[in-house]
């Protein structure tokens, strides 16, 4: 009985397989990089780089369909536009950064929105907006596996670094000049894992699967190791926790996914091991030392 | 005895705005020197400066045959992220970035070397702690750890004593001296009058240029004290561009 529930589906549909397949690769490498953007105070930047990235995917998405290199691609620049321009408006006028990314994302995603409705149907947008983690075929599989296997290698290689700079930039600098490119290619993994998670869950959704098990470790773990290994963990645990929910309750599977990470959260929020409530509230009495 | 730093005329600010105004001077290798001033008065711009933060707007700094690695930098309360998730001993670590760059492996050795410089600040038995959990004190001698690890020729401080109570600051003071005596170049940017006189041989009065530079016991004259408090703090956006600046690029 349980079995079917929790294994029946897989056996049975290869799309069940595909889906689980494609979330885990996500897991794999969204969930780190939520952990550094979380840790760098980025977790709404990378929600408002999502929505930045649109019209990039979207022109990518006409130009050669559902081809995620093309959609990889356009996101890459869109995401770099607006992060350079916002970054100049803030560096050269009296607004300031989160003002000005604020409102070329908007720009942005207006943008995205009208590109794929004019051009495309109301299918693309949809398809554009929330995903659809069931419809992955082999081709798309490839894609997502490849840009998460480039995200773990690019992270191996910038990880020291990436920690210095997030720990003590100005040492980094003292140091190294190591600090400027590293900025650069974690903001590149960043776009390059929300473009994938495009077509699981959608460009509204697709940070869910990287911020929300962040979250999550912050509350089991105070090391940077043990924080990346919950994450991934937790990812990969709502990915399928929703895969089946959706399946058995007929829910869509990208906003299953996202609810059941949400359920973890507020477990974690409640229970954790590090900071959670219960602990501060019931701290148990205090040591000798 | 060589000059490990060159001052040539060097003018040091933000946004055209000098806070280090026409500095000349050289400082030998392996010299104590004590960088005193009023609040204001350039130390940290004139240290930021010289470890490569900041760009002069005029002048230069020379560092001759200084590479980044050999200069190592405590700036003062580091911009650091007290809550970002990693250990006493990981933090101190980055301190062999020359030695192990961005790959390579911090070997036993290096680990002995970590625990070391632990023990030299009085940290042994903190390693496994988060950084967040220190207390101000307990984080300047972990700064310090790390800098001792990064073993480089020229050490520069900018107010390490700050906020630190005497029994901190003594044993501080104690490794400073260790460094001196392996023949580093080591500055200290100080307000402490008394610490600075019995310690540190050499001392440069600052108020945005040098009011004066050389034996401690010269230099902290009462006159050059009173002089040094009646620097000028002016940050004045309709100045007009500086003419010793331009006689200077002229001849």
């Amino acid at each position: 009985m349980i079995y079917d529930v929790l294994v029946g589906p897989f056996l049975e549909f290869e799309f069940m397989r595909r889906a689980w397949i494609g979330v885990l690769a996500l897991a794999l490498s969204g969930a780190p990089i939520g952990v550094f953007l979380m840790l760098r105070r980025m977790s709404l930047v990378g929600d408002a780089m999502a929505h930045a990235i649109l019209p990039g995917a979207a022109i990518g998405f006409l130009i050669s369909g559902l081809n995620l290199f093309a959609m990889t691609f356009g996101g890459l620049i869109a995401g770099f536009v607006v992060a350079a321009l916002s970054g100049l408006v803030a560096r050269n006028t009296e607004l300031k950064e989160d003002a000005s990314l604020a409102t070329f994302y908007l720009v942005s995603l207006a943008l995205g929105v009208t590109i794929v409705s004019m051009r495309g149907t109301n299918i693309d947008l949809l398809h554009v907006l929330f995903g659809n983690i069931l419809a992955l075929d082999n081709r798309t599989l490839m894609v997502i596996a490849f840009n998460a296997t480039i995200t773990l290698l690019v992270l191996a290689i910038i990880y020291r670094p990436l920690v210095i700079e997030c720990v003590d930039p100005v040492f980094l600098r003292t140091v190294s000049r190591a600090g400027a490119p590293t900025h650069l290619a974690f903001m590149a993994l960043v776009v390059i894992n929300l473009v994938n998670g495009f077509h699981a869950l959608g460009t509204l959704l697709a940070v869910g699967l990287m911020i929300l098990p962040a979250g999550i470790a912050r509350f089991w773990s105070r090391d940077i190791t043990g924080m990346i290994a919950i994450a991934v963990f937790a990812a990969a645990l709502s990915g399928y926790a929703g895969l089946v929910l959706s399946f058995h309750a007929g829910m869509p599977s990208g906003p299953a996914i996202i609810l059941v990470a949400a359920l973890l959260y507020i477990a974690s929020v409640l229970f954790g091991s590090a900071g959670g409530l219960l602990r501060q509230w019931f701290p148990g009495r205090h040591l000798e030392a | 005895m060589s000059a490990v730093l060159r001052f040539r005329n060097v003018t040091l600010g933000y946004d055209r705005h000098p806070a280090v105004h026409h500095l000349d001077g050289e400082v030998e290798a392996g010299a104590l020197l004590a960088v005193v001033g009023p609040n204001g008065a350039g130390k940290s711009t004139l240290f930021r400066g010289i470890v490569g933060l900041l760009k002069p707007l005029a002048g230069a700094i020379g560092i001759a045959g200084l590479a980044m690695r050999d200069i190592a930098f405590l700036p003062q309360s580091a911009d650091l992220d007290r809550s970002f998730p990693i250990s006493v001993f990981d933090f101190v670590g980055t301190g062999l970035w020359h030695h192990s760059g961005m790959f390579g492996r911090i070997g036993r050795a290096g680990q002995d070397r970590i625990r070391q410089a632990l023990t030299a600040v009085g940290l042994s038995g903190f390693e496994r702690r988060a950084i967040g959990t220190l207390s101000g004190g307990q984080m300047q001698r972990m700064l310090f750890a790390r800098v001792a690890l990064q073993d480089a020729r020229l050490i520069v401080l900018d107010e390490p004593f700050n906020a630190v109570d005497a029994k901190t600051s003594s044993d501080l003071l104690a490794l400073v001296k260790r460094w001196h005596a392996e023949g580093r170049t080591v500055l200290a940017a100080l307000h402490d009058m008394d610490l600075v006189r019995v310690h540190f041989p050499e001392t440069l009065l600052l108020a945005r240029g040098a009011v004066a530079w050389g034996d401690t016991a010269a230099v902290l004259t009462p006159d050059n004290l009173t002089a040094a408090r009646h620097m000028c703090e002016a940050f004045d956006d309709a100045a007009a561009a500086c003419v010793a600046d331009a006689a200077a690029r002229a001849a």
